[in-house]
Protein backbone atom coordinates (compact mmCIF):
# COMPACT_ATOMS: atom_id res chain seq x y z
CA UNK A 1 0.00 0.00 0.00
CA UNK A 2 1.09 3.52 -0.71
CA UNK A 3 1.04 6.20 1.96
CA UNK A 4 2.00 9.84 2.02
CA UNK A 5 3.97 10.87 5.08
CA UNK A 6 3.28 14.53 5.76
CA UNK A 7 5.92 16.13 7.94
CA UNK A 8 4.06 18.68 10.00
CA UNK A 9 5.02 21.07 12.73
CA UNK A 10 3.60 23.63 15.11
CA UNK A 11 4.97 27.12 15.77
CA UNK A 12 6.78 25.63 18.80
CA UNK A 13 8.35 22.94 16.63
CA UNK A 14 9.49 25.64 14.21
CA UNK A 15 10.93 27.73 17.07
CA UNK A 16 12.76 24.69 18.45
CA UNK A 17 14.22 24.07 15.00
CA UNK A 18 15.31 27.73 14.65
CA UNK A 19 17.00 27.51 18.05
CA UNK A 20 19.29 24.64 17.01
CA UNK A 21 23.01 25.49 16.97
CA UNK A 22 25.04 25.01 13.80
CA UNK A 23 26.42 21.81 15.26
CA UNK A 24 22.97 20.47 16.20
CA UNK A 25 21.65 21.44 12.80
CA UNK A 26 24.41 19.47 11.08
CA UNK A 27 23.61 16.45 13.25
CA UNK A 28 19.89 16.75 12.50
CA UNK A 29 20.49 16.92 8.74
CA UNK A 30 22.79 13.93 8.97
CA UNK A 31 20.07 11.97 10.83
CA UNK A 32 17.43 12.92 8.27
CA UNK A 33 19.82 11.90 5.47
CA UNK A 34 20.44 8.57 7.18
CA UNK A 35 16.68 8.04 7.59
CA UNK A 36 16.12 8.55 3.84
CA UNK A 37 19.03 6.20 3.17
CA UNK A 38 17.69 3.52 5.47
CA UNK A 39 14.19 3.56 3.96
CA UNK A 40 15.33 4.28 0.40
CA UNK A 41 13.78 1.14 -1.07
CA UNK A 42 10.30 2.07 0.18
CA UNK A 43 10.41 5.79 -0.57
CA UNK A 44 8.97 7.27 -3.76
CA UNK A 45 8.46 10.99 -4.41
CA UNK A 46 9.68 13.33 -1.69
CA UNK A 47 9.84 17.06 -1.24
CA UNK A 48 10.44 19.84 1.20
CA UNK A 49 8.06 22.80 1.17
CA UNK A 50 8.99 26.46 1.39
CA UNK A 51 7.44 28.20 4.40
CA UNK A 52 3.72 29.00 4.71
CA UNK A 53 4.44 32.70 4.12
CA UNK A 54 5.30 31.74 0.52
CA UNK A 55 1.95 30.02 -0.10
CA UNK A 56 -0.73 31.25 -2.49
CA UNK A 57 -4.24 29.84 -2.76
CA UNK A 58 -6.68 29.68 -5.67
CA UNK A 59 -10.10 29.31 -4.09
CA UNK A 60 -13.14 28.15 -6.01
CA UNK A 61 -16.38 29.53 -4.65
CA UNK A 62 -19.88 28.21 -5.41
CA UNK A 63 -19.86 30.28 -8.61
CA UNK A 64 -17.78 32.88 -10.44
CA UNK A 65 -14.08 32.76 -11.23
CA UNK A 66 -11.62 31.46 -8.61
CA UNK A 67 -10.13 33.95 -6.17
CA UNK A 68 -6.39 34.16 -5.63
CA UNK A 69 -5.33 34.84 -2.04
CA UNK A 70 -2.06 35.14 -0.16
CA UNK A 71 -1.30 32.52 2.51
CA UNK A 72 -1.70 28.78 3.09
CA UNK A 73 -4.93 26.76 3.01
CA UNK A 74 -4.38 25.43 6.52
CA UNK A 75 -4.41 28.51 8.67
CA UNK A 76 -3.20 28.63 12.23
CA UNK A 77 -0.07 27.41 13.90
CA UNK A 78 0.34 23.99 12.31
CA UNK A 79 1.83 23.60 8.89
CA UNK A 80 3.20 21.00 6.49
CA UNK A 81 6.94 21.21 5.93
CA UNK A 82 7.48 18.30 3.58
CA UNK A 83 6.31 14.93 2.35
CA UNK A 84 7.49 11.50 1.35
CA UNK A 85 5.56 8.83 -0.47
CA UNK A 86 6.23 5.32 0.81
CA UNK A 87 5.20 1.92 -0.49
CA UNK A 88 4.85 -0.62 2.33
CA UNK A 89 2.76 -3.67 3.28
CA UNK A 90 0.34 -2.05 5.71
CA UNK A 91 -0.20 0.66 8.30
CA UNK A 92 1.99 -1.08 10.87
CA UNK A 93 4.96 -0.89 8.52
CA UNK A 94 4.16 2.75 7.72
CA UNK A 95 4.07 3.45 11.46
CA UNK A 96 7.39 1.73 11.89
CA UNK A 97 8.94 4.02 9.26
CA UNK A 98 7.26 7.16 10.65
CA UNK A 99 8.30 6.40 14.23
CA UNK A 100 11.96 6.64 13.34
CA UNK A 101 11.62 10.06 11.63
CA UNK A 102 14.39 12.21 13.16
CA UNK A 103 12.87 15.57 12.13
CA UNK A 104 10.57 15.84 15.20
CA UNK A 105 7.20 17.60 14.96
CA UNK A 106 4.30 15.40 13.83
CA UNK A 107 4.14 12.92 10.96
CA UNK A 108 0.67 12.48 9.47
CA UNK A 109 0.20 9.20 7.60
CA UNK A 110 -2.37 9.25 4.81
CA UNK A 111 -3.13 6.25 2.63
CA UNK A 112 -3.20 7.03 -1.09
CA UNK A 113 -6.28 6.05 -3.01
CA UNK A 114 -5.45 3.17 -5.32
CA UNK A 115 -7.40 1.04 -7.75
CA UNK A 116 -8.12 -2.34 -6.28
CA UNK B 1 -25.52 -13.91 36.37
CA UNK B 2 -28.57 -13.68 34.16
CA UNK B 3 -27.95 -12.17 30.78
CA UNK B 4 -30.52 -11.34 28.18
CA UNK B 5 -30.31 -10.85 24.47
CA UNK B 6 -32.68 -8.68 22.56
CA UNK B 7 -33.13 -10.53 19.29
CA UNK B 8 -36.34 -12.46 19.37
CA UNK B 9 -36.05 -13.83 22.89
CA UNK B 10 -38.97 -16.01 23.87
CA UNK B 11 -40.85 -14.68 26.92
CA UNK B 12 -39.01 -15.84 30.06
CA UNK B 13 -42.00 -17.27 31.85
CA UNK B 14 -40.05 -19.81 33.86
CA UNK B 15 -36.55 -20.69 34.98
CA UNK B 16 -36.01 -23.34 32.33
CA UNK B 17 -36.54 -20.87 29.53
CA UNK B 18 -34.27 -18.35 31.20
CA UNK B 19 -31.57 -20.99 31.64
CA UNK B 20 -31.88 -22.03 28.00
CA UNK B 21 -31.55 -18.42 26.97
CA UNK B 22 -28.44 -17.94 29.12
CA UNK B 23 -26.90 -21.07 27.62
CA UNK B 24 -27.62 -19.68 24.18
CA UNK B 25 -26.06 -16.33 25.07
CA UNK B 26 -22.95 -18.05 26.44
CA UNK B 27 -22.55 -20.09 23.25
CA UNK B 28 -22.95 -16.95 21.18
CA UNK B 29 -20.28 -15.09 23.08
CA UNK B 30 -17.87 -18.01 22.78
CA UNK B 31 -18.54 -18.60 19.09
CA UNK B 32 -19.05 -15.21 17.46
CA UNK B 33 -15.43 -14.08 17.83
CA UNK B 34 -14.13 -17.40 16.49
CA UNK B 35 -16.54 -17.19 13.58
CA UNK B 36 -15.53 -13.60 12.79
CA UNK B 37 -11.87 -14.66 12.91
CA UNK B 38 -12.46 -17.58 10.52
CA UNK B 39 -14.38 -15.43 8.06
CA UNK B 40 -11.83 -12.60 8.26
CA UNK B 41 -9.01 -14.98 7.47
CA UNK B 42 -10.68 -15.87 4.19
CA UNK B 43 -12.35 -12.62 3.13
CA UNK B 44 -9.72 -10.26 4.52
CA UNK B 45 -12.35 -7.52 4.65
CA UNK B 46 -13.92 -6.36 7.89
CA UNK B 47 -17.11 -5.04 6.32
CA UNK B 48 -17.87 -8.18 4.37
CA UNK B 49 -16.90 -10.40 7.29
CA UNK B 50 -19.30 -8.48 9.50
CA UNK B 51 -22.14 -9.02 7.04
CA UNK B 52 -21.47 -12.73 6.81
CA UNK B 53 -21.13 -13.20 10.57
CA UNK B 54 -24.35 -11.27 11.18
CA UNK B 55 -26.29 -13.44 8.79
CA UNK B 56 -25.00 -16.63 10.37
CA UNK B 57 -25.77 -15.46 13.90
CA UNK B 58 -29.22 -14.34 12.87
CA UNK B 59 -29.92 -17.75 11.37
CA UNK B 60 -28.85 -19.36 14.64
CA UNK B 61 -31.13 -17.03 16.62
CA UNK B 62 -34.02 -18.13 14.49
CA UNK B 63 -33.35 -21.86 14.57
CA UNK B 64 -31.60 -22.77 17.81
CA UNK B 65 -34.30 -21.81 20.31
CA UNK B 66 -36.71 -24.15 18.51
CA UNK B 67 -34.34 -26.91 17.42
CA UNK B 68 -31.87 -26.79 20.30
CA UNK B 69 -28.21 -25.79 20.27
CA UNK B 70 -26.27 -28.06 17.89
CA UNK B 71 -23.57 -30.35 19.32
CA UNK B 72 -20.89 -28.37 17.55
CA UNK B 73 -22.34 -24.85 17.38
CA UNK B 74 -19.12 -23.43 15.90
CA UNK B 75 -19.20 -25.86 12.98
CA UNK B 76 -22.89 -25.14 12.38
CA UNK B 77 -22.26 -21.37 12.26
CA UNK B 78 -19.20 -21.86 10.08
CA UNK B 79 -21.18 -23.86 7.52
CA UNK B 80 -23.88 -21.19 7.29
CA UNK B 81 -21.29 -18.39 7.14
CA UNK B 82 -19.27 -20.14 4.46
CA UNK B 83 -22.35 -20.58 2.27
CA UNK B 84 -23.17 -16.90 2.68
CA UNK B 85 -19.59 -15.90 1.97
CA UNK B 86 -19.59 -17.88 -1.28
CA UNK B 87 -22.71 -15.96 -2.37
CA UNK B 88 -21.04 -12.65 -1.63
CA UNK B 89 -17.82 -13.59 -3.36
CA UNK B 90 -19.71 -14.59 -6.51
CA UNK B 91 -21.24 -11.12 -6.62
CA UNK B 92 -17.98 -9.24 -6.08
CA UNK B 93 -15.28 -9.73 -8.70
CA UNK B 94 -12.64 -8.16 -6.44
CA UNK B 95 -13.00 -11.28 -4.32
CA UNK B 96 -13.02 -13.80 -7.17
CA UNK B 97 -9.78 -15.37 -5.98
CA UNK B 98 -11.39 -16.26 -2.65
CA UNK B 99 -14.13 -18.38 -4.20
CA UNK B 100 -11.90 -21.42 -4.55
CA UNK B 101 -10.79 -21.23 -0.94
CA UNK B 102 -14.39 -21.07 0.22
CA UNK B 103 -15.66 -23.82 -2.04
CA UNK B 104 -13.55 -26.41 -0.25
CA UNK B 105 -14.31 -27.36 3.31
CA UNK B 106 -12.04 -25.21 5.42
CA UNK B 107 -11.01 -25.88 8.96
CA UNK B 108 -12.48 -23.60 11.54
CA UNK B 109 -10.01 -20.95 12.69
CA UNK B 110 -7.69 -21.95 15.46
CA UNK B 111 -7.57 -19.69 18.45
CA UNK B 112 -4.65 -17.60 17.26
CA UNK B 113 -7.03 -16.12 14.73
CA UNK B 114 -9.16 -14.69 17.48
CA UNK B 115 -6.04 -13.06 18.85
CA UNK B 116 -5.45 -11.37 15.48
CA UNK B 117 -8.98 -10.06 15.66
CA UNK B 118 -8.27 -8.59 19.10
CA UNK B 119 -5.11 -6.85 17.92
CA UNK B 120 -6.86 -5.38 14.88
CA UNK B 121 -9.87 -4.16 16.88
CA UNK B 122 -7.56 -2.55 19.47
CA UNK B 123 -5.21 -0.96 16.94
CA UNK B 124 -3.83 2.40 18.15
CA UNK B 125 -4.81 4.04 14.85
CA UNK B 126 -8.48 3.73 15.92
CA UNK B 127 -10.01 6.08 18.47
CA UNK B 128 -10.35 4.64 21.99
CA UNK B 129 -14.17 4.66 21.73
CA UNK B 130 -14.00 2.84 18.41
CA UNK B 131 -11.61 0.23 19.85
CA UNK B 132 -14.00 -0.64 22.68
CA UNK B 133 -17.10 -0.72 20.49
CA UNK B 134 -15.40 -2.80 17.80
CA UNK B 135 -13.96 -5.25 20.32
CA UNK B 136 -17.34 -5.71 21.99
CA UNK B 137 -19.02 -6.14 18.64
CA UNK B 138 -16.55 -8.33 16.80
CA UNK B 139 -14.72 -10.29 19.50
CA UNK B 140 -17.37 -10.58 22.22
CA UNK B 141 -20.32 -10.70 19.80
CA UNK B 142 -22.48 -8.04 21.46
CA UNK B 143 -25.29 -6.59 19.37
CA UNK B 144 -25.15 -2.88 18.53
CA UNK B 145 -28.19 -2.44 20.81
CA UNK B 146 -26.30 -3.99 23.71
CA UNK B 147 -23.26 -1.77 23.14
CA UNK B 148 -25.52 1.30 22.89
CA UNK B 149 -27.19 0.37 26.18
CA UNK B 150 -23.80 -0.04 27.88
CA UNK B 151 -22.70 3.45 26.90
CA UNK B 152 -26.17 5.02 27.16
CA UNK B 153 -25.97 6.38 23.63
CA UNK B 154 -28.23 5.81 20.64
CA UNK B 155 -27.83 2.66 18.61
CA UNK B 156 -27.39 4.85 15.51
CA UNK B 157 -24.33 6.45 17.14
CA UNK B 158 -22.79 3.03 17.79
CA UNK B 159 -23.55 1.84 14.25
CA UNK B 160 -21.84 4.94 12.88
CA UNK B 161 -18.83 4.48 15.19
CA UNK B 162 -18.46 0.86 14.03
CA UNK B 163 -18.91 1.72 10.36
CA UNK B 164 -16.23 4.42 10.54
CA UNK B 165 -13.85 2.08 12.35
CA UNK B 166 -14.29 -0.74 9.83
CA UNK B 167 -13.84 1.67 6.96
CA UNK B 168 -10.64 2.98 8.47
CA UNK B 169 -9.32 -0.56 8.96
CA UNK B 170 -9.86 -1.21 5.27
CA UNK B 171 -8.76 2.10 3.74
CA UNK B 172 -5.84 2.89 6.05
CA UNK B 173 -4.43 -0.62 5.74
CA UNK B 174 -4.62 -1.62 9.41
CA UNK B 175 -3.25 -5.17 9.28
CA UNK B 176 -4.99 -8.32 10.42
CA UNK B 177 -2.20 -10.14 12.22
CA UNK B 178 -0.39 -10.49 15.51
CA UNK B 179 2.19 -7.71 15.83
CA UNK B 180 5.88 -8.46 15.31
CA UNK B 181 7.89 -9.43 18.41
CA UNK B 182 9.43 -5.99 18.86
CA UNK B 183 5.98 -4.37 18.80
CA UNK B 184 4.10 -7.00 20.76
CA UNK B 185 4.74 -5.51 24.21
CA UNK B 186 3.37 -2.09 23.33
CA UNK B 187 0.46 -3.43 21.37
CA UNK B 188 -0.50 -5.87 24.12
CA UNK B 189 -0.48 -2.97 26.58
CA UNK B 190 -2.88 -1.23 24.20
CA UNK B 191 -5.20 -4.25 24.17
CA UNK B 192 -5.14 -4.50 27.97
CA UNK B 193 -5.90 -0.78 28.20
CA UNK B 194 -9.01 -1.29 26.05
CA UNK B 195 -10.20 -4.13 28.29
CA UNK B 196 -9.48 -2.13 31.44
CA UNK B 197 -11.34 0.89 30.01
CA UNK B 198 -14.25 -1.43 29.21
CA UNK B 199 -14.16 -2.68 32.79
CA UNK B 200 -14.02 0.83 34.27
CA UNK B 201 -16.87 2.00 32.09
CA UNK B 202 -19.02 -0.78 33.55
CA UNK B 203 -17.68 -0.48 37.09
CA UNK B 204 -18.17 3.27 37.44
CA UNK B 205 -21.62 3.27 35.90
CA UNK B 206 -22.93 0.43 38.05
CA UNK B 207 -25.10 0.99 41.07
CA UNK B 208 -28.63 0.34 39.98
CA UNK B 209 -29.49 3.70 38.47
CA UNK B 210 -29.62 2.11 35.04
CA UNK B 211 -30.81 -1.43 35.68
CA UNK B 212 -31.28 -1.96 31.94
CA UNK B 213 -27.66 -1.16 31.26
CA UNK B 214 -25.40 -3.87 29.98
CA UNK B 215 -22.84 -4.96 32.59
CA UNK B 216 -19.53 -4.31 30.83
CA UNK B 217 -17.52 -5.58 33.81
CA UNK B 218 -18.69 -9.08 32.91
CA UNK B 219 -17.68 -8.59 29.26
CA UNK B 220 -14.30 -7.24 30.34
CA UNK B 221 -13.75 -10.28 32.58
CA UNK B 222 -14.67 -12.58 29.73
CA UNK B 223 -12.26 -10.75 27.38
CA UNK B 224 -9.41 -10.88 29.89
CA UNK B 225 -10.14 -14.57 30.50
CA UNK B 226 -10.04 -15.31 26.79
CA UNK B 227 -6.75 -13.44 26.45
CA UNK B 228 -5.28 -15.26 29.47
CA UNK B 229 -6.24 -18.54 27.79
CA UNK B 230 -4.58 -17.50 24.52
CA UNK B 231 -1.49 -15.87 26.09
CA UNK B 232 -0.86 -17.81 29.31
CA UNK B 233 2.80 -16.73 29.47
CA UNK B 234 1.99 -13.00 29.57
CA UNK B 235 1.96 -12.02 33.26
CA UNK B 236 0.22 -8.69 32.68
CA UNK B 237 -2.72 -10.46 31.04
CA UNK B 238 -3.05 -12.64 34.15
CA UNK B 239 -2.63 -9.52 36.28
CA UNK B 240 -5.47 -7.74 34.54
CA UNK B 241 -7.72 -10.79 34.84
CA UNK B 242 -6.96 -11.01 38.56
CA UNK B 243 -7.57 -7.27 38.98
CA UNK B 244 -10.98 -7.47 37.32
CA UNK B 245 -11.98 -10.57 39.30
CA UNK B 246 -10.90 -8.99 42.59
CA UNK B 247 -12.97 -5.89 41.91
CA UNK B 248 -15.98 -7.90 40.83
CA UNK B 249 -15.72 -10.10 43.93
CA UNK B 250 -16.40 -7.04 46.08
CA UNK B 251 -19.28 -5.61 44.05
CA UNK B 252 -22.07 -7.04 46.27
CA UNK B 253 -20.89 -4.82 49.14
CA UNK B 254 -20.27 -1.65 47.13
CA UNK B 255 -23.79 -0.24 47.38
CA UNK B 256 -26.29 -0.16 50.22
CA UNK B 257 -30.01 -0.90 49.91
CA UNK B 258 -30.78 2.61 48.68
CA UNK B 259 -28.12 2.48 45.96
CA UNK B 260 -25.59 4.69 47.77
CA UNK B 261 -21.88 3.99 47.43
CA UNK B 262 -20.34 2.31 50.51
CA UNK B 263 -16.68 3.12 51.13
CA UNK B 264 -14.23 0.22 51.33
CA UNK B 265 -13.68 0.72 55.05
CA UNK B 266 -17.42 0.51 55.75
CA UNK B 267 -18.18 -2.44 53.49
CA UNK B 268 -19.62 -5.68 54.90
CA UNK B 269 -16.75 -8.00 54.06
CA UNK B 270 -18.86 -11.12 54.56
CA UNK B 271 -20.70 -10.15 51.35
CA UNK B 272 -17.53 -10.37 49.27
CA UNK B 273 -17.03 -13.44 47.10
CA UNK B 274 -14.14 -14.97 49.06
CA UNK B 275 -13.76 -17.98 46.79
CA UNK B 276 -13.26 -15.63 43.83
CA UNK B 277 -10.77 -13.58 45.85
CA UNK B 278 -8.70 -16.66 46.67
CA UNK B 279 -8.76 -17.80 43.04
CA UNK B 280 -7.64 -14.35 41.84
CA UNK B 281 -4.82 -14.30 44.40
CA UNK B 282 -3.67 -17.70 43.08
CA UNK B 283 -3.69 -16.27 39.58
CA UNK B 284 -1.45 -13.44 40.77
CA UNK B 285 1.01 -15.91 42.25
CA UNK B 286 1.13 -17.64 38.86
CA UNK B 287 1.75 -14.27 37.17
CA UNK B 288 4.51 -13.39 39.66
CA UNK B 289 6.29 -16.66 38.85
CA UNK B 290 6.80 -15.36 35.31
CA UNK B 291 9.01 -12.68 36.88
CA UNK B 292 7.92 -9.71 34.79
CA UNK B 293 6.04 -7.36 37.10
CA UNK B 294 3.86 -4.68 35.58
CA UNK B 295 1.17 -2.16 36.42
CA UNK B 296 -1.79 -4.57 36.28
CA UNK B 297 -0.12 -7.17 38.48
CA UNK B 298 0.82 -4.48 41.00
CA UNK B 299 -2.65 -2.93 41.02
CA UNK B 300 -4.15 -6.38 41.46
CA UNK B 301 -1.71 -7.10 44.31
CA UNK B 302 -2.86 -3.90 46.04
CA UNK B 303 -6.51 -4.81 45.63
CA UNK B 304 -5.70 -8.35 46.86
CA UNK B 305 -4.16 -6.90 50.03
CA UNK B 306 -7.44 -5.15 50.72
CA UNK B 307 -9.56 -8.12 49.71
CA UNK B 308 -7.67 -10.56 51.94
CA UNK B 309 -7.62 -8.27 55.00
CA UNK B 310 -10.12 -9.46 57.62
CA UNK B 311 -11.04 -5.87 58.46
CA UNK B 312 -10.10 -2.29 57.60
CA UNK B 313 -7.80 -1.77 60.64
CA UNK B 314 -6.09 -5.11 59.98
CA UNK B 315 -5.13 -4.13 56.44
CA UNK B 316 -1.41 -4.49 55.67
CA UNK B 317 -0.83 -0.81 54.90
CA UNK B 318 2.94 -1.13 54.88
CA UNK B 319 2.74 -3.74 52.13
CA UNK B 320 0.26 -1.58 50.20
CA UNK B 321 2.53 1.46 50.46
CA UNK B 322 5.45 -0.57 49.13
CA UNK B 323 3.33 -1.89 46.26
CA UNK B 324 2.40 1.69 45.39
CA UNK B 325 6.09 2.60 45.37
CA UNK B 326 6.65 -0.17 42.83
CA UNK B 327 3.58 0.87 40.85
CA UNK B 328 4.84 4.46 40.62
CA UNK B 329 7.95 3.23 38.80
CA UNK B 330 5.60 1.84 36.11
CA UNK B 331 2.84 4.44 36.26
CA UNK B 332 4.34 7.66 37.60
CA UNK B 333 0.98 9.44 37.52
CA UNK B 334 -0.20 11.97 40.10
CA UNK B 335 -3.27 9.80 40.74
CA UNK B 336 -1.04 6.85 41.69
CA UNK B 337 0.88 9.16 44.04
CA UNK B 338 -2.41 10.29 45.59
CA UNK B 339 -3.35 6.68 46.29
CA UNK B 340 0.06 6.07 47.79
CA UNK B 341 -0.47 9.06 50.09
CA UNK B 342 -3.72 7.51 51.35
CA UNK B 343 -1.92 4.26 52.17
CA UNK B 344 0.86 6.25 53.80
CA UNK B 345 -1.62 7.97 56.13
CA UNK B 346 -2.24 4.57 57.74
CA UNK B 347 1.47 3.95 58.21
CA UNK B 348 2.85 7.36 59.16
CA UNK B 349 -0.31 9.32 59.98
CA UNK B 350 -2.36 12.09 58.35
CA UNK B 351 0.27 14.84 58.57
CA UNK B 352 2.83 12.90 56.51
CA UNK B 353 0.13 11.95 54.02
CA UNK B 354 -1.11 15.52 53.68
CA UNK B 355 2.44 16.67 52.97
CA UNK B 356 2.73 13.95 50.32
CA UNK B 357 -0.36 15.36 48.55
CA UNK B 358 0.87 18.99 48.57
CA UNK B 359 3.08 18.70 45.46
CA UNK B 360 0.20 17.08 43.53
CA UNK B 361 -1.98 20.19 43.56
CA UNK B 362 -1.00 21.63 40.16
CA UNK B 363 -1.79 18.31 38.45
CA UNK B 364 -4.88 17.31 40.44
CA UNK B 365 -6.57 20.59 41.33
CA UNK B 366 -9.48 19.70 39.01
CA UNK B 367 -9.76 16.13 40.34
CA UNK B 368 -12.53 15.65 42.93
CA UNK B 369 -10.83 12.77 44.74
CA UNK B 370 -7.76 14.94 45.38
CA UNK B 371 -9.88 17.36 47.37
CA UNK B 372 -11.98 14.62 48.98
CA UNK B 373 -8.79 12.87 50.15
CA UNK B 374 -7.35 16.07 51.59
CA UNK B 375 -10.67 16.75 53.32
CA UNK B 376 -10.44 13.37 55.03
CA UNK B 377 -6.83 13.99 56.13
CA UNK B 378 -7.59 17.53 57.32
CA UNK B 379 -10.53 16.23 59.35
CA UNK B 380 -8.25 13.65 61.00
CA UNK B 381 -5.92 16.52 61.93
CA UNK B 382 -8.82 18.46 63.45
CA UNK B 383 -8.65 21.18 60.78
CA UNK B 384 -12.43 21.04 60.21
CA UNK B 385 -12.94 24.38 58.45
CA UNK B 386 -10.29 23.52 55.85
CA UNK B 387 -11.75 20.02 55.56
CA UNK B 388 -15.17 21.49 54.77
CA UNK B 389 -13.76 23.74 52.10
CA UNK B 390 -11.98 20.78 50.50
CA UNK B 391 -15.20 18.70 50.52
CA UNK B 392 -17.07 21.58 48.88
CA UNK B 393 -14.35 21.80 46.26
CA UNK B 394 -14.70 18.05 45.60
CA UNK B 395 -18.48 18.31 45.33
CA UNK B 396 -18.15 21.01 42.69
CA UNK B 397 -15.96 18.73 40.58
CA UNK B 398 -17.98 15.50 40.35
CA UNK B 399 -21.24 14.68 38.61
CA UNK B 400 -21.32 11.03 39.71
CA UNK B 401 -24.52 10.70 41.81
CA UNK B 402 -23.15 8.07 44.20
CA UNK B 403 -20.05 10.12 44.94
CA UNK B 404 -22.05 13.32 45.27
CA UNK B 405 -24.39 11.83 47.85
CA UNK B 406 -21.40 10.65 49.90
CA UNK B 407 -19.84 14.14 49.89
CA UNK B 408 -23.17 15.76 50.68
CA UNK B 409 -23.48 13.50 53.74
CA UNK B 410 -20.07 14.66 54.94
CA UNK B 411 -21.04 18.30 54.49
CA UNK B 412 -24.45 17.96 56.14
Amino acid sequence: MKYLLLFCGSAEDAAAFEALTQEELRTRYAQVGAWFGEHNAKIGATGQLQGPQTATCVRFGPDGPPVVTDGPYLEGKEGIGGYAEIDVADLDEALRVARTWPGRGTVEIRPLLTER
Amino acid sequence: MARTRDCGDPPASDGAIAAARDALAAVFREESGRLAASVMRILGDFDLAEEVVQDALLAAWRQWPAEGIPDRPGAWLWTVARRRAIDLVRRDRRLADRAAVLAFPVEQADEDDRLMLVFTCCHPALSPEARIALTLRTVAGLTTAEIASAFVVSEAAIVQRLTRARRKIATAGIPYRIPADDELGDRLSGVLAVIYLMFNEGYLSSGGRHPQRRDLTEDAEWMAGMLAHLMPAEPEVLGLLALIRLHRARVPARFDGSGSLVLLKDQDRSRWDHAAITAAADLLVKAAQLRRPGPYQLQAAIVACHAEAPSWPETDWMQITLLYDALITHLPSPVTRLHRAIALSHVLGPQAALEATDPLEPALDRYHLYHATRAELLRQLGRTAEARRADQRALGLTANPAERSLLEQRLA
